[in-house]
Protein backbone atom coordinates (compact mmCIF):
# COMPACT_ATOMS: atom_id res chain seq x y z
CA UNK A 1 0.00 0.00 0.00
CA UNK A 2 1.43 3.32 -0.97
CA UNK A 3 1.55 6.05 1.69
CA UNK A 4 -0.28 9.25 0.86
CA UNK A 5 2.00 12.23 1.33
CA UNK A 6 0.16 15.27 2.63
CA UNK A 7 1.44 18.53 1.26
CA UNK A 8 2.81 21.02 3.76
CA UNK A 9 0.13 23.50 2.77
CA UNK A 10 -2.59 20.96 3.51
CA UNK A 11 -1.03 20.12 6.86
CA UNK A 12 -0.76 23.80 7.75
CA UNK A 13 -4.38 24.33 6.76
CA UNK A 14 -5.40 21.49 9.03
CA UNK A 15 -3.61 23.07 11.97
CA UNK A 16 -5.22 26.44 11.21
CA UNK A 17 -8.71 25.03 10.83
CA UNK A 18 -8.40 22.97 13.99
CA UNK A 19 -7.60 26.04 16.04
CA UNK A 20 -10.42 28.02 14.48
CA UNK A 21 -12.91 25.23 15.23
CA UNK A 22 -11.71 24.92 18.82
CA UNK A 23 -11.96 28.67 19.27
CA UNK A 24 -15.48 28.70 17.88
CA UNK A 25 -16.53 26.34 20.63
CA UNK A 26 -14.99 28.57 23.28
CA UNK A 27 -15.70 32.00 21.94
CA UNK A 28 -15.72 33.51 25.42
CA UNK A 29 -11.98 32.88 25.61
CA UNK A 30 -11.57 34.73 22.34
CA UNK A 31 -13.60 37.65 23.63
CA UNK A 32 -11.55 38.12 26.79
CA UNK A 33 -8.54 39.92 25.30
CA UNK A 34 -10.90 42.18 23.38
CA UNK A 35 -12.77 43.15 26.52
CA UNK A 36 -9.47 43.71 28.29
CA UNK A 37 -8.47 46.01 25.44
CA UNK A 38 -11.55 48.18 25.86
CA UNK A 39 -11.25 48.22 29.64
CA UNK A 40 -7.60 49.29 29.56
CA UNK A 41 -8.22 52.08 27.08
CA UNK A 42 -11.04 53.28 29.33
CA UNK A 43 -8.66 53.44 32.27
CA UNK A 44 -6.56 56.18 30.73
CA UNK A 45 -9.20 58.90 30.51
CA UNK A 46 -10.37 57.98 33.99
CA UNK A 47 -6.82 58.22 35.29
CA UNK A 48 -5.97 61.47 33.58
CA UNK A 49 -8.56 63.75 32.05
CA UNK A 50 -11.83 63.61 30.14
CA UNK A 51 -10.57 66.33 27.83
CA UNK A 52 -10.40 64.81 24.37
CA UNK A 53 -7.91 67.31 23.02
CA UNK A 54 -5.47 66.38 25.79
CA UNK A 55 -6.12 62.66 25.32
CA UNK A 56 -5.50 62.98 21.62
CA UNK A 57 -1.85 63.79 22.36
CA UNK A 58 -1.21 60.31 23.73
CA UNK A 59 -4.17 58.51 22.16
CA UNK A 60 -2.19 56.61 19.55
CA UNK A 61 0.28 55.41 22.15
CA UNK A 62 -2.43 54.31 24.57
CA UNK A 63 -4.26 52.28 21.93
CA UNK A 64 -0.97 50.62 20.99
CA UNK A 65 0.01 49.79 24.57
CA UNK A 66 -3.45 48.36 25.24
CA UNK A 67 -3.27 46.26 22.07
CA UNK A 68 0.14 44.87 23.03
CA UNK A 69 -0.98 43.96 26.53
CA UNK A 70 -4.22 42.40 25.31
CA UNK A 71 -2.34 40.29 22.74
CA UNK A 72 0.07 39.10 25.40
CA UNK A 73 -2.81 37.88 27.55
CA UNK A 74 -3.86 35.36 24.95
CA UNK A 75 -0.34 34.23 24.11
CA UNK A 76 0.57 32.33 27.25
CA UNK A 77 -1.89 29.55 26.54
CA UNK A 78 -0.93 29.33 22.87
CA UNK A 79 0.91 26.04 23.04
CA UNK A 80 -0.07 24.81 26.45
CA UNK A 81 -2.98 22.59 25.45
CA UNK A 82 -1.12 21.17 22.47
CA UNK A 83 1.93 20.25 24.51
CA UNK A 84 -0.22 18.71 27.22
CA UNK A 85 -2.20 16.44 24.91
CA UNK A 86 0.78 15.49 22.75
CA UNK A 87 -0.22 17.32 19.59
CA UNK A 88 3.10 19.18 19.42
CA UNK A 89 4.98 15.90 19.52
CA UNK A 90 2.90 14.75 16.58
CA UNK A 91 3.86 17.90 14.73
CA UNK A 92 7.55 17.36 15.47
CA UNK A 93 7.35 13.73 14.35
CA UNK A 94 5.13 14.38 11.36
CA UNK A 95 7.97 14.98 8.94
CA UNK A 96 6.41 18.25 7.88
CA UNK A 97 8.56 21.37 8.26
CA UNK A 98 7.76 22.34 11.82
CA UNK A 99 8.09 26.06 11.12
CA UNK A 100 5.14 26.10 8.74
CA UNK A 101 2.86 24.24 11.14
CA UNK A 102 3.74 26.62 13.94
CA UNK A 103 3.22 29.59 11.63
CA UNK A 104 -0.26 28.26 10.86
CA UNK A 105 -0.91 28.05 14.58
CA UNK A 106 0.29 31.61 15.08
CA UNK A 107 -1.81 32.76 12.12
CA UNK A 108 -4.91 31.28 13.72
CA UNK A 109 -4.05 33.02 16.97
CA UNK A 110 -3.66 36.32 15.15
CA UNK A 111 -7.01 35.97 13.36
CA UNK A 112 -8.67 35.31 16.71
CA UNK A 113 -6.84 37.93 18.76
CA UNK A 114 -4.94 40.48 16.70
CA UNK A 115 -7.47 41.01 13.97
CA UNK A 116 -10.36 41.86 16.35
CA UNK A 117 -8.05 44.34 18.09
CA UNK A 118 -7.29 45.97 14.76
CA UNK A 119 -10.97 46.20 13.88
CA UNK A 120 -11.90 47.60 17.29
CA UNK A 121 -9.12 50.19 17.25
CA UNK A 122 -11.04 53.03 15.57
CA UNK A 123 -13.74 52.71 18.22
CA UNK A 124 -11.39 52.81 21.21
CA UNK A 125 -9.33 55.42 19.40
CA UNK A 126 -12.30 57.70 19.04
CA UNK A 127 -12.82 57.41 22.77
CA UNK A 128 -9.33 58.85 23.15
CA UNK A 129 -9.94 61.71 20.79
CA UNK A 130 -8.30 60.30 17.68
CA UNK A 131 -9.67 61.89 14.49
CA UNK A 132 -11.21 59.87 11.67
CA UNK A 133 -8.26 60.76 9.45
CA UNK A 134 -5.98 58.71 11.67
CA UNK A 135 -8.04 55.53 11.53
CA UNK A 136 -6.35 54.13 8.46
CA UNK A 137 -2.84 54.54 9.81
CA UNK A 138 -3.90 53.28 13.22
CA UNK A 139 -5.40 50.12 11.79
CA UNK A 140 -2.59 49.47 9.34
CA UNK A 141 0.12 49.98 11.93
CA UNK A 142 -1.72 47.70 14.37
CA UNK A 143 -2.18 45.13 11.63
CA UNK A 144 1.57 44.88 11.14
CA UNK A 145 2.30 45.25 14.84
CA UNK A 146 -0.09 42.61 16.14
CA UNK A 147 1.10 40.26 13.41
CA UNK A 148 4.72 40.70 14.48
CA UNK A 149 3.74 40.38 18.10
CA UNK A 150 1.93 37.10 17.46
CA UNK A 151 5.15 35.71 16.00
CA UNK A 152 7.37 37.12 18.77
CA UNK A 153 4.88 35.92 21.32
CA UNK A 154 4.83 32.54 19.67
CA UNK A 155 8.56 32.26 20.23
CA UNK A 156 8.17 33.32 23.84
CA UNK A 157 5.23 30.98 24.41
CA UNK A 158 7.16 28.07 22.90
CA UNK A 159 10.09 28.78 25.22
CA UNK A 160 7.98 29.03 28.37
CA UNK A 161 5.57 26.14 27.86
CA UNK A 162 4.93 24.38 31.14
CA UNK A 163 6.67 27.00 33.25
CA UNK A 164 4.70 27.91 36.35
CA UNK A 165 3.40 31.50 36.23
CA UNK A 166 4.54 31.50 32.65
CA UNK A 167 2.37 34.45 31.62
CA UNK A 168 4.36 36.96 33.66
CA UNK A 169 7.65 35.55 32.43
CA UNK A 170 6.32 35.63 28.88
CA UNK A 171 5.45 39.31 29.18
CA UNK A 172 8.88 40.04 30.62
CA UNK A 173 10.50 38.30 27.66
CA UNK A 174 8.31 39.62 24.86
CA UNK A 175 7.65 43.23 25.85
CA UNK A 176 11.24 44.51 25.57
CA UNK A 177 11.44 42.94 22.13
CA UNK A 178 8.17 44.63 21.19
CA UNK A 179 9.29 48.13 22.14
CA UNK A 180 10.44 49.05 18.62
CA UNK A 181 6.98 48.10 17.34
CA UNK A 182 5.45 50.38 19.92
CA UNK A 183 7.76 53.24 18.99
CA UNK A 184 7.15 53.04 15.27
CA UNK A 185 3.44 52.23 15.49
CA UNK A 186 2.36 54.98 17.83
CA UNK A 187 4.68 57.44 16.11
CA UNK A 188 3.07 56.67 12.76
CA UNK A 189 -0.31 57.59 14.21
CA UNK A 190 1.03 60.81 15.75
CA UNK A 191 2.68 61.83 12.51
CA UNK A 192 -0.52 61.23 10.61
CA UNK A 193 -2.37 63.43 13.06
CA UNK A 194 0.26 66.15 12.77
CA UNK A 195 -0.10 66.17 9.00
CA UNK A 196 3.28 64.53 8.30
CA UNK A 197 3.59 61.44 6.19
CA UNK A 198 3.70 58.27 8.29
CA UNK A 199 5.40 56.35 5.50
CA UNK A 200 8.76 56.09 7.31
CA UNK A 201 7.65 54.31 10.47
CA UNK A 202 5.08 52.26 8.57
CA UNK A 203 7.75 50.95 6.24
CA UNK A 204 9.94 50.11 9.21
CA UNK A 205 7.03 48.28 10.81
CA UNK A 206 6.55 46.32 7.62
CA UNK A 207 10.25 45.50 7.46
CA UNK A 208 10.21 44.21 11.03
CA UNK A 209 7.09 42.19 10.26
CA UNK A 210 8.66 40.48 7.27
CA UNK A 211 11.80 39.78 9.22
CA UNK A 212 9.73 38.20 11.97
CA UNK A 213 7.79 36.23 9.37
CA UNK A 214 10.95 34.75 7.87
CA UNK A 215 13.08 34.21 10.98
CA UNK A 216 10.36 33.66 13.55
CA UNK A 217 9.36 30.14 12.52
CA UNK A 218 12.99 29.00 12.82
CA UNK A 219 13.20 30.25 16.39
CA UNK A 220 9.77 28.83 17.18
CA UNK A 221 10.63 25.34 15.91
CA UNK A 222 13.88 25.36 17.88
CA UNK A 223 11.97 26.44 20.98
CA UNK A 224 9.21 23.85 20.55
CA UNK A 225 11.74 21.07 20.04
CA UNK A 226 13.49 22.11 23.24
CA UNK A 227 10.23 22.13 25.16
CA UNK A 228 9.02 18.81 23.80
CA UNK A 229 12.24 16.82 23.88
CA UNK A 230 12.61 16.89 27.66
CA UNK B 1 47.59 69.83 45.05
CA UNK B 2 44.77 70.94 47.28
CA UNK B 3 43.09 67.92 48.88
CA UNK B 4 40.02 69.92 49.82
CA UNK B 5 39.52 71.00 46.22
CA UNK B 6 40.01 67.42 45.07
CA UNK B 7 37.20 66.13 47.28
CA UNK B 8 34.90 68.94 46.24
CA UNK B 9 35.25 68.06 42.55
CA UNK B 10 34.38 71.59 41.51
CA UNK B 11 30.99 71.40 43.19
CA UNK B 12 30.06 68.07 41.70
CA UNK B 13 31.34 66.10 44.68
CA UNK B 14 28.10 64.29 45.40
CA UNK B 15 27.65 63.15 41.83
CA UNK B 16 31.22 62.14 41.07
CA UNK B 17 31.86 60.32 44.32
CA UNK B 18 28.52 58.52 44.24
CA UNK B 19 29.25 57.34 40.71
CA UNK B 20 32.72 56.10 41.57
CA UNK B 21 31.41 54.63 44.78
CA UNK B 22 28.69 52.71 42.93
CA UNK B 23 31.29 51.49 40.45
CA UNK B 24 33.46 50.22 43.29
CA UNK B 25 30.39 48.57 44.83
CA UNK B 26 29.43 46.78 41.62
CA UNK B 27 33.00 45.63 40.96
CA UNK B 28 33.33 44.40 44.52
CA UNK B 29 29.97 42.62 44.38
CA UNK B 30 30.91 40.86 41.14
CA UNK B 31 34.27 39.89 42.64
CA UNK B 32 32.61 38.45 45.73
CA UNK B 33 29.77 36.76 43.82
CA UNK B 34 32.06 35.17 41.24
CA UNK B 35 34.37 33.78 43.90
CA UNK B 36 31.45 32.52 45.93
CA UNK B 37 29.87 30.86 42.91
CA UNK B 38 33.10 29.01 42.16
CA UNK B 39 33.73 28.09 45.80
CA UNK B 40 30.21 26.73 46.30
CA UNK B 41 30.52 24.59 43.20
CA UNK B 42 33.88 23.29 44.40
CA UNK B 43 32.52 22.36 47.84
CA UNK B 44 29.54 20.62 46.28
CA UNK B 45 31.77 18.70 43.88
CA UNK B 46 34.09 17.67 46.71
CA UNK B 47 31.15 16.43 48.73
CA UNK B 48 29.89 14.40 45.79
CA UNK B 49 33.34 12.85 45.43
CA UNK B 50 33.39 11.88 49.09
CA UNK B 51 29.92 10.35 48.87
CA UNK B 52 30.90 8.40 45.78
CA UNK B 53 34.02 7.12 47.51
CA UNK B 54 32.01 6.11 50.57
CA UNK B 55 29.53 4.21 48.44
CA UNK B 56 32.18 2.35 46.53
CA UNK B 57 34.10 1.49 49.69
CA UNK C 1 44.77 22.81 9.69
CA UNK C 2 44.62 20.95 12.94
CA UNK C 3 41.57 21.79 15.03
CA UNK C 4 42.79 19.90 18.07
CA UNK C 5 43.37 23.05 20.04
CA UNK C 6 39.75 24.07 19.42
CA UNK C 7 38.32 20.73 20.46
CA UNK C 8 40.58 20.73 23.48
CA UNK C 9 39.18 24.11 24.47
CA UNK C 10 35.69 22.68 24.50
CA UNK C 11 36.76 19.93 26.86
CA UNK C 12 35.60 20.83 30.36
CA UNK C 13 38.57 19.50 32.34
CA UNK C 14 41.01 21.26 30.06
CA UNK C 15 39.02 24.49 30.20
CA UNK C 16 38.75 24.21 33.98
CA UNK C 17 42.50 24.02 34.32
CA UNK C 18 43.29 26.76 31.81
CA UNK C 19 40.76 29.17 33.32
CA UNK C 20 42.18 28.45 36.74
CA UNK C 21 45.67 29.45 35.70
CA UNK C 22 44.57 32.45 33.62
CA UNK C 23 42.29 33.99 36.22
CA UNK C 24 44.96 35.46 38.54
CA UNK C 25 46.65 37.15 35.58
CA UNK C 26 43.37 38.73 34.53
CA UNK C 27 42.61 39.68 38.09
CA UNK C 28 45.80 41.47 39.01
CA UNK C 29 46.15 43.16 35.64
CA UNK C 30 42.59 44.46 35.81
CA UNK C 31 43.07 45.73 39.36
CA UNK C 32 46.20 47.61 38.36
CA UNK C 33 44.62 49.14 35.28
CA UNK C 34 41.38 50.12 37.02
CA UNK C 35 43.28 51.81 39.84
CA UNK C 36 45.53 53.58 37.35
CA UNK C 37 42.56 54.69 35.27
CA UNK C 38 40.75 55.93 38.37
CA UNK C 39 43.69 58.00 39.47
CA UNK C 40 44.22 59.33 35.96
CA UNK C 41 40.56 60.19 35.52
CA UNK C 42 40.09 61.83 38.89
CA UNK C 43 43.43 63.55 39.30
CA UNK C 44 45.59 63.82 36.21
CA UNK C 45 43.00 64.46 33.51
CA UNK C 46 41.84 68.04 33.11
CA UNK C 47 38.35 69.17 34.00
CA UNK C 48 35.96 69.65 31.12
CA UNK C 49 35.44 73.14 29.69
CA UNK C 50 31.64 72.95 29.95
CA UNK C 51 30.95 70.32 32.58
CA UNK C 52 33.87 70.88 34.94
CA UNK C 53 34.78 68.04 37.24
CA UNK C 54 31.37 66.46 36.70
CA UNK C 55 32.71 65.20 33.39
CA UNK C 56 34.88 62.69 35.25
CA UNK C 57 31.83 60.47 35.62
CA UNK C 58 32.41 59.59 31.97
CA UNK C 59 35.38 57.44 32.96
CA UNK C 60 33.10 54.97 34.75
CA UNK C 61 29.89 55.49 32.82
CA UNK C 62 31.15 54.91 29.29
CA UNK C 63 33.19 51.77 30.09
CA UNK C 64 30.19 50.30 31.96
CA UNK C 65 27.94 50.95 28.99
CA UNK C 66 30.51 49.45 26.64
CA UNK C 67 30.89 46.33 28.82
CA UNK C 68 27.13 45.90 29.08
CA UNK C 69 26.85 45.66 25.31
CA UNK C 70 30.05 43.68 24.82
CA UNK C 71 28.95 41.11 27.40
CA UNK C 72 25.57 40.68 25.77
CA UNK C 73 27.16 39.94 22.42
CA UNK C 74 29.60 37.46 24.00
CA UNK C 75 26.70 35.84 25.83
CA UNK C 76 24.63 35.55 22.66
CA UNK C 77 27.53 34.17 20.60
CA UNK C 78 28.35 31.62 23.31
CA UNK C 79 24.69 30.63 23.53
CA UNK C 80 24.51 30.31 19.75
CA UNK C 81 27.61 28.12 19.62
CA UNK C 82 26.16 25.97 22.37
CA UNK C 83 22.86 25.63 20.55
CA UNK C 84 24.21 24.90 17.09
CA UNK C 85 27.21 22.71 17.94
CA UNK C 86 25.76 21.37 21.19
CA UNK C 87 28.81 22.31 23.23
CA UNK C 88 27.88 22.36 26.90
CA UNK C 89 30.84 24.57 27.77
CA UNK C 90 29.49 27.31 25.52
CA UNK C 91 26.15 27.25 27.35
CA UNK C 92 28.05 27.43 30.63
CA UNK C 93 29.95 30.46 29.35
CA UNK C 94 26.71 32.22 28.43
CA UNK C 95 25.31 31.54 31.88
CA UNK C 96 28.49 32.92 33.45
CA UNK C 97 28.25 36.14 31.44
CA UNK C 98 24.68 37.06 32.35
CA UNK C 99 25.00 38.41 35.91
CA UNK C 100 28.20 40.26 34.98
CA UNK C 101 26.54 41.94 32.02
CA UNK C 102 23.42 42.79 33.98
CA UNK C 103 25.42 44.48 36.73
CA UNK C 104 27.39 46.54 34.19
CA UNK C 105 24.10 47.57 32.60
CA UNK C 106 22.75 48.62 35.98
CA UNK C 107 25.94 50.59 36.64
CA UNK C 108 25.71 52.32 33.27
CA UNK C 109 22.13 53.32 34.03
CA UNK C 110 22.90 54.50 37.55
CA UNK C 111 25.96 56.52 36.59
CA UNK C 112 24.15 57.87 33.56
CA UNK C 113 21.26 59.00 35.70
CA UNK C 114 23.57 60.56 38.30
CA UNK C 115 25.49 62.35 35.56
CA UNK C 116 22.24 63.61 34.06
CA UNK C 117 21.09 65.36 37.22
CA UNK C 118 23.63 68.19 37.26
CA UNK C 119 23.83 68.35 33.48
CA UNK C 120 20.19 68.15 32.48
CA UNK C 121 18.49 68.94 35.77
CA UNK C 122 16.53 65.73 36.24
CA UNK C 123 17.33 62.31 37.66
CA UNK C 124 16.06 60.58 34.59
CA UNK C 125 15.99 61.60 30.96
CA UNK C 126 14.49 59.56 28.15
CA UNK C 127 17.44 60.02 25.89
CA UNK C 128 18.34 57.41 23.30
CA UNK C 129 21.32 55.90 25.08
CA UNK C 130 19.79 55.59 28.54
CA UNK C 131 16.55 54.17 27.14
CA UNK C 132 18.42 51.60 25.04
CA UNK C 133 20.45 50.70 28.10
CA UNK C 134 17.26 50.24 30.09
CA UNK C 135 15.83 47.91 27.45
CA UNK C 136 19.12 45.99 27.48
CA UNK C 137 18.70 45.53 31.23
CA UNK C 138 15.24 44.08 30.58
CA UNK C 139 16.76 41.66 28.08
CA UNK C 140 19.35 40.51 30.63
CA UNK C 141 16.73 40.13 33.36
CA UNK C 142 14.46 38.18 31.02
CA UNK C 143 17.34 35.87 30.11
CA UNK C 144 18.19 35.23 33.75
CA UNK C 145 14.53 34.78 34.68
CA UNK C 146 14.02 32.24 31.89
CA UNK C 147 17.12 30.30 32.97
CA UNK C 148 15.92 30.22 36.55
CA UNK C 149 12.45 28.97 35.67
CA UNK C 150 13.59 25.52 34.55
CA UNK C 151 14.70 22.69 36.80
CA UNK C 152 16.19 20.76 33.91
CA UNK C 153 19.60 22.35 33.19
CA UNK C 154 19.62 21.21 29.58
CA UNK C 155 16.29 22.82 28.83
CA UNK C 156 17.40 25.94 30.68
CA UNK C 157 20.55 26.12 28.58
CA UNK C 158 18.84 25.66 25.26
CA UNK C 159 15.73 27.75 25.85
CA UNK C 160 17.76 30.69 27.14
CA UNK C 161 20.10 30.30 24.16
CA UNK C 162 17.16 30.77 21.77
CA UNK C 163 16.11 33.83 23.75
CA UNK C 164 19.63 35.28 23.69
CA UNK C 165 19.80 34.89 19.92
CA UNK C 166 16.39 36.47 19.38
CA UNK C 167 17.51 39.27 21.70
CA UNK C 168 20.79 39.93 19.93
CA UNK C 169 19.01 40.28 16.59
CA UNK C 170 16.70 42.77 18.24
CA UNK C 171 19.45 44.86 19.82
CA UNK C 172 20.28 46.85 16.68
CA UNK C 173 16.58 47.29 15.96
CA UNK C 174 15.97 48.53 19.49
CA UNK C 175 18.97 50.83 19.24
CA UNK C 176 17.86 52.33 15.98
CA UNK C 177 14.21 52.72 16.95
CA UNK C 178 15.03 54.35 20.29
CA UNK C 179 17.49 56.67 18.58
CA UNK C 180 14.87 57.70 16.05
CA UNK C 181 12.27 58.12 18.78
CA UNK C 182 14.43 60.33 20.94
CA UNK C 183 15.51 62.66 18.14
CA UNK C 184 11.93 63.50 17.27
CA UNK C 185 11.42 65.90 20.13
CA UNK C 186 14.94 66.92 21.03
CA UNK C 187 16.06 70.40 20.15
CA UNK C 188 19.32 70.52 18.26
CA UNK C 189 21.32 71.94 21.16
CA UNK C 190 21.03 68.98 23.50
CA UNK C 191 24.18 68.19 25.45
CA UNK C 192 25.58 64.85 24.44
CA UNK C 193 27.60 62.65 26.71
CA UNK C 194 30.52 62.39 24.36
CA UNK C 195 31.74 65.28 22.33
CA UNK C 196 32.75 64.83 18.69
CA UNK C 197 36.35 65.71 19.45
CA UNK C 198 37.42 64.41 22.82
CA UNK C 199 40.74 65.58 24.19
CA UNK C 200 43.62 63.11 24.13
CA UNK C 201 44.17 63.77 27.83
CA UNK C 202 40.65 62.49 28.42
CA UNK C 203 40.92 59.58 26.04
CA UNK C 204 43.75 57.95 27.98
CA UNK C 205 41.92 57.33 31.27
CA UNK C 206 38.86 56.28 29.31
CA UNK C 207 40.85 53.75 27.33
CA UNK C 208 42.66 52.49 30.42
CA UNK C 209 39.39 51.99 32.24
CA UNK C 210 37.85 50.12 29.32
CA UNK C 211 40.81 47.74 29.12
CA UNK C 212 40.71 47.38 32.90
CA UNK C 213 37.02 46.48 32.76
CA UNK C 214 37.63 44.01 29.94
CA UNK C 215 40.32 42.23 31.95
CA UNK C 216 38.01 42.28 34.96
CA UNK C 217 35.36 40.65 32.80
CA UNK C 218 37.91 38.00 31.85
CA UNK C 219 38.63 37.31 35.51
CA UNK C 220 34.96 37.19 36.55
CA UNK C 221 33.93 34.94 33.66
CA UNK C 222 36.85 32.60 34.38
CA UNK C 223 35.78 32.19 37.98
CA UNK C 224 32.07 31.81 37.23
CA UNK C 225 32.70 29.48 34.32
CA UNK C 226 34.78 27.18 36.51
CA UNK C 227 31.85 27.00 38.89
CA UNK C 228 29.45 26.29 36.04
CA UNK C 229 31.71 23.51 34.73
CA UNK C 230 31.79 21.86 38.13
CA UNK C 231 28.03 22.09 38.45
CA UNK C 232 27.47 20.49 35.06
CA UNK C 233 30.07 17.74 35.07
CA UNK C 234 28.37 15.83 37.83
CA UNK C 235 29.72 12.34 37.45
CA UNK C 236 32.86 12.77 35.42
CA UNK C 237 36.01 11.06 36.63
CA UNK C 238 38.29 14.03 36.17
CA UNK C 239 36.48 15.78 38.98
CA UNK C 240 38.05 13.42 41.46
CA UNK C 241 41.50 14.82 40.74
CA UNK C 242 40.47 18.40 40.17
CA UNK C 243 38.30 19.12 43.22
Amino acid sequence: MTAVRTSTLAAAKLVFQRDMTLAWRRWDEVAQPLIFYVVVTTMFPLATTPDLSALREIGGGVVWVAALLASLLALEALFRADVEDGTTEQWVLSGQPLGYLLLAKVAAHWVLTGLPLVIMSPIVGTGLGLPTGAWGVLMFSLLLGTGTLSILGGIGAALTVGVRRGSVLLSLLVLPLAMPLLIFGSRAVSMQMDGDSPAGPLQLLAAIFFMALSLGPIAMSAAIRISVEN
Amino acid sequence: MDLQKFFEMGGYAGYVWTSYGLTALILLWNWWAARRSEAEAQTAARRRNELALERSA
Amino acid sequence: MSWTWFHKLASPPHAYRILGSMAPWFGWASLALILLATWWGLVKAPADYQQGDGFRILYVHAPSAWMSMFTYVVMAVAAGVGLVWRIKLAHAAAAACAPIGASFTFLALATGSIWGKPMWGTWWVWDARLTSELLLLFLYLGYMALRASFDDPQRADRASAVLALVGVINVPIIHYSVNWWSTLHQPASVTKFDKPSIDLAMLIPLFLMIVGFQLYFGWAVSRRLRGEILRRERNANWLKEAA
